[in-house]
């Protein structure tokens, strides 16, 4: 349908054209992590293939909401972590579209962590990009849900009492299909997990971590990363839960002793995606439900023929 | 108040099948000729606890519940029967016969099932029943069910002692069962019928009914449908496909309603982990182009105050539905009132702007869903249908050719591939989704996967492109814009004739009411003019934009207005005379915010009180009068 003719269309893409045209400058911290997720989403996305045109991009507030306005594709930035239930209405309405998620930690872990449970467990065809940088940045500096124990900030100037989020076990255990770990200092491996989560047929979920120089100067995250997938040192199969499981708990329980581990952590390639189990069982329909609306050719049913006879 | 009338009430305990049965019993009416209307009242548990329905009958045209009633069929408590026979549950055994008499009618019938009711424990019962001259028939309808085989069918033993009793042929009740039930329980069922009728029948003297069932005809075939059911098949015929919610009373109806049909015309619907993904949910599909609705009541509405104002920024279409049910916070799950009004109005932070629309019958719940649909696609911008437990879950009659029109899937203005790549809105070549100047404020969209439509969304204040800007001139030429919508939704309202009038134009009086007060408010407008009081009615249904000039035009044409809704701070009439801005000194109110809906008398009694007598004492009910400011 020419409609959605964007969508599918197969050339040669330049990163160049998810550079929107009239820059408007990034209002990130120079040094920000986030700079990275940019630049590794622009060097993925046309190598997967995907268009500016067929990608929608769904972002949440914070600083990680920005990046909608410095990638050029369809985009949506929507309210303090909601960015993930808008992004799956639009995937199942309309399946062809390539979907991507993206917020902060507090955004993701914290104010939107129901949706982010229920979106894991429906295995939503999607990618999720968590910037994780250990804090609240825009609002300046406050204790985020993955902030470690410990950590003080004005809005906890005695230390946090609280442990924090634990997103790649929170991750596996709710049903994600493709759990990943990566860092703003390591840009190949970056790409190559992003381009993977894309290419993923089921909800992959990035945990991207990001260092924050205005406000989380301590983090862990500026010390060197080890790839769990390349190191001798580690070795487990990836699509066994219970071993992704158990290496989970090491990277989280590692994270804020100095050592970080990054990699694939858990890939299921077996388990369909949300909307293919809808349409197995008859709840949704098998071309996309929003190419209806262009197709003149469509009948579209009434009421008063389908359903009004059981009230007579 | 015609005697011509059966109001046939059943009650018992949640679970009995109480509504189950008095919905085949209307709908056995309404296929005899009548016209019905009914009218719920339950508790918020699953089993047990006093619960009961009317069904009003008549000839004439009927648009609300009545006053009292003239039939009582009381069944058992269901937990006096499980685990022990004798088991009762809490203070509750004799309620099914003991908490419905204040309302029975003089000359009334009462059936009850004497093999779990004892009447005798019902103080001055045998004295209540000589004052009130009813006639009384104890049945033991649990062992005539028993007897069969089936206790639980025993509410069908009580239908076939009420069409016995009311002269009622059997024929179209058999014709439903024989729609409705399974084989398995369809023979029994019938045969219980019979037996009841046949028992009755033989034992009574029943030609010359106490209360018999009118008689009437259709001339057009008729459907008995909810509110509910109007709004969701609005939904449809207007092209939704997508719904997206959160089991919440008394919005759950519209919910499942949509849910169960939606698939089969190929739609999608997702119950999702609470209400700010399913209005979120809402706006997602809509953004990717497809005609979607959310929905919830009071509570989860609050939590869908956030998705509301995000679709407001970003202009997209999407219709909420708000079932009010007595609040704050959980209040009364299963009661009727109207006091989520200003919430709906004012919710979400900001200038936002949306349009609330509130149906008085069945009729206009259709009507109202469709207009709900078709003005947040056309102006992009979301709709809020609000209707109230009272409206969703009441059956009424309605002809089948109201529903007969045609689907309308337009997605307003929408550009296509062609139109966007002909009429490049910027020198820049990108694409402007949100221009500044545009007619009626709304800026054509596009569809992400659309070629050369490409733009961002958000929900931060943004320049013609979609990016984020703060400029003043920016922001100012954007909620004008966004604002200008409302005042071209008003004129397009005023094409449509959306409220509704009672009562000769020329009336002293004036009453103004909204939502499912209005069919009430009206029979009470016609026995009022009978007794020879001069007054109309005008049922508004537009809540935002509001209808000033028909308000202020029906204000200034009577002397004083009683201004009748279910709230307790009277938000109707301050949304009124907000708009108004004057008035004040003519707007009198009835309030009545006890769980149950007016009933007519309740309106006609408060307005003689307070407007004719001008002593504002409508004692003897649960309404409160609220004079005219300055009085």
């Amino acid at each position: 349908m020419s409609t959605f003719s964007a969508i599918g269309e197969e050339r040669e893409i330049d990163r160049d054209e998810y550079t929107p045209g009239v820059e408007p400058q990034p209002t990130w911290c120079p040094g920000c992590g986030d700079f990275s997720v940019l630049k590794a989403l622009k060097q993925a996305l046309p190598e997967v293939g995907r268009t500016p045109e067929e990608t929608l991009l769904c972002t949440g507030i914070g600083c990680s909401g920005k990046l909608n306005s410095y990638l050029d594709t369809y985009g949506f930035h929507t309210i303090h972590g909601r960015s993930l239930p808008v992004a799956r209405a639009a995937k199942l309405a309309n399946p062809d579209l390539e979907v991507i998620a993206a917020g902060g930690d507090g955004d993701g872990y914290g104010i939107g962590g129901n949706h982010f449970i229920h979106t894991a467990r429906e295995n939503h065809d999607m990618t999720y990009i968590v910037f994780n940088n250990e804090i609240f940045g825009l609002t300046k500096g406050q204790t985020s849900p993955t902030s470690p124990k410990g950590h003080k900030s004005k809005t906890q100037p005695h230390g946090s009492a609280k442990e924090p989020i634990k997103p790649l076990s929170m991750s596996l255990n709710a049903g994600a299909s493709y759990v990943a770990r990566t860092a703003a200092v390591n840009p190949n491996q970056a790409k190559e997990i992003l381009i993977e989560a894309i290419e993923h047929d089921g909800f992959a979920h990035v945990d991207f971590l990001t260092q924050c120089p205005t406000w989380n100067k301590d983090a862990r995250q500026y010390v060197p990363y080890i790839d769990v997938n390349e190191s001798d040192d580690y070795e487990f199969d990836k699509t066994d839960r219970v071993e992704a499981a158990e290496m989970m708990r090491e990277t989280e329980e590692s994270l804020y002793e100095g050592e970080v581990l990054t990699g694939r952590f858990y890939v299921d390639e077996e388990r369909p995606s949300y909307g293919a189990e809808k349409q197995e069982i008859g709840e949704m329909p098998e071309e996309p439900l929003a190419e209806r609306y262009w197709d003149d050719d469509y009948e579209w049913e009434r009421s008063h023929d389908m359903f009004l006879d059981k009230h007579a | 108040m015609t005697d011509d009338e059966l109001i046939w009430r059943i009650s018992g305990g949640s679970g009995d099948g109480i509504a189950s049965t008095s919905q085949n019993f209307a709908k056995a009416l309404m296929r005899s000729g009548l016209n019905v209307f009914t009218h719920r009242h339950y508790p918020s548990r699953i089993r047990g606890g006093h619960t009961y329905t009317e069904v009003r009958a008549s000839a004439d045209p009927v648009e609300s519940r009545g006053d009292g009633y003239n039939f009582l069929l009381a069944l058992g408590d269901s937990f006096a029967r499980n685990p022990q026979e004798e088991a009762v549950y809490g203070n509750e055994e004799i309620k099914p016969l003991s908490e419905n008499l204040d309302e029975l009618r003089e000359g009334g019938v009462i059936v009850y099932d004497e093999g779990l009711l004892d009447a005798s424990e019902i103080p001055n019962f045998d004295e209540r029943v000589e004052e009130n001259n009813w006639h009384v028939y104890p049945l033991d309808l649990r062992g005539l069910a028993r007897d069969q085989g089936r206790e639980v069918m025993r509410n069908t033993a009580g239908v076939g002692a009420t069409c016995a009793l009311t002269g009622m042929a059997l024929d179209h009740v058999q014709d439903l069962m024989r729609d409705a039930m399974p084989e398995k329980i369809l023979e029994p069922n019938l045969e219980i019928l019979q037996i009841a009728y046949d028992q009755v029948k033989e034992e009574y003297d029943v030609d010359a009914p106490d209360v018999s069932v009118p008689t009437g005809e259709h001339d057009e075939e008729q459907l008995l449908m909810s509110g509910s059911d109007a709004i969701s098949y609005g939904a449809i015929d207007e092209g939704c496909r997508f719904i997206a919610g959160y089991p919440m009373t008394p919005w759950t109806e519209v919910f499942t309603i949509m849910t169960q049909n939606l698939p089969k015309l190929g739609g999608i619907s997702e119950q999702v982990e609470d209400e700010i993904a399913a209005a979120a949910l809402a706006v997602g599909a809509s953004h990717a182009g497809v005609k979607a609705m959310s929905g919830s009541s009071g509570g989860g509405f609050a939590l869908m105050s956030e998705p509301l104002g995000l679709a407001e920024m970003t202009e997209t279409p999407v219709v909420l539905v708000e079932a009010m049910r007595a609040g704050p916070s959980t209040g009364m799950p299963t009661k009727p009132e109207q006091s989520d009004l200003e919430h709906v109005l004012y919710t979400s932070q900001g200038d936002s702007q949306r349009v609330v629309l509130a149906p008085g019958t069945v009729e206009e719940a259709y009507e109202q869903s469709r207009l709900a649909f078709r003005l947040a696609y056309e102006y992009q911008i979301p709709s809020i249908l609000l209707y109230d437990q009272k409206l969703g879950g009441e059956l009424k009659n309605v002809p089948k050719s109201h529903f007969d029109r045609e689907p309308n899937p337009t997605l307003g203005k929408t550009l296509s591939e062609d139109a966007l790549a002909d009429e490049p809105h910027s020198p820049d070549g990108k694409f402007h989704r949100f221009q500044h100047d545009v007619e009626d404020g709304v800026s054509p969209r596009s569809i992400p996967g659309q070629k050369g439509g490409r733009f961002l969304a958000t929900g931060n204040e943004h320049d013609p492109t979609g990016h984020i800007a703060e400029s003043p001139d920016n922001r100012v030429a954007q909620i004008d814009r966004r604002t200008q919508k409302l005042e071209a939704i008003r004129d397009d309202l005023n094409q449509e004739d959306t409220g509704s009038y009672a009562g000769p134009e020329d009336a002293e009086y004036g009453i103004l009411t909204f939502g499912s007060q209005q069919g009430t408010v009206e029979e009470a407008v016609g026995r009022l003019n009978d007794a020879g009081i001069s007054v109309k009615s005008y049922g508004v249904s537009d809540m935002l934009p509001f209808p000033t000039e028909q308000v202020r035009e029906f204000v200034e044409s009577v002397d004083e207005v009683l201004v009748v809704e279910m709230t307790a701070s009277g938000q109707f009439r301050g949304l009124v005379q907000k708009n108004l801005g004057q008035y004040g000194e003519k707007l009198s109110s009835l309030l009545k915010y006890n769980g149950n809906p007016f009933e007519p008398a309740e309106v006609v009694d408060g307005f003689e009180a307070a407007i004719v007598e001008g002593d504002g004492d409508a004692s003897g009910h649960q309404t409160t009068f609220v004079p005219a400011a300055g009085d």
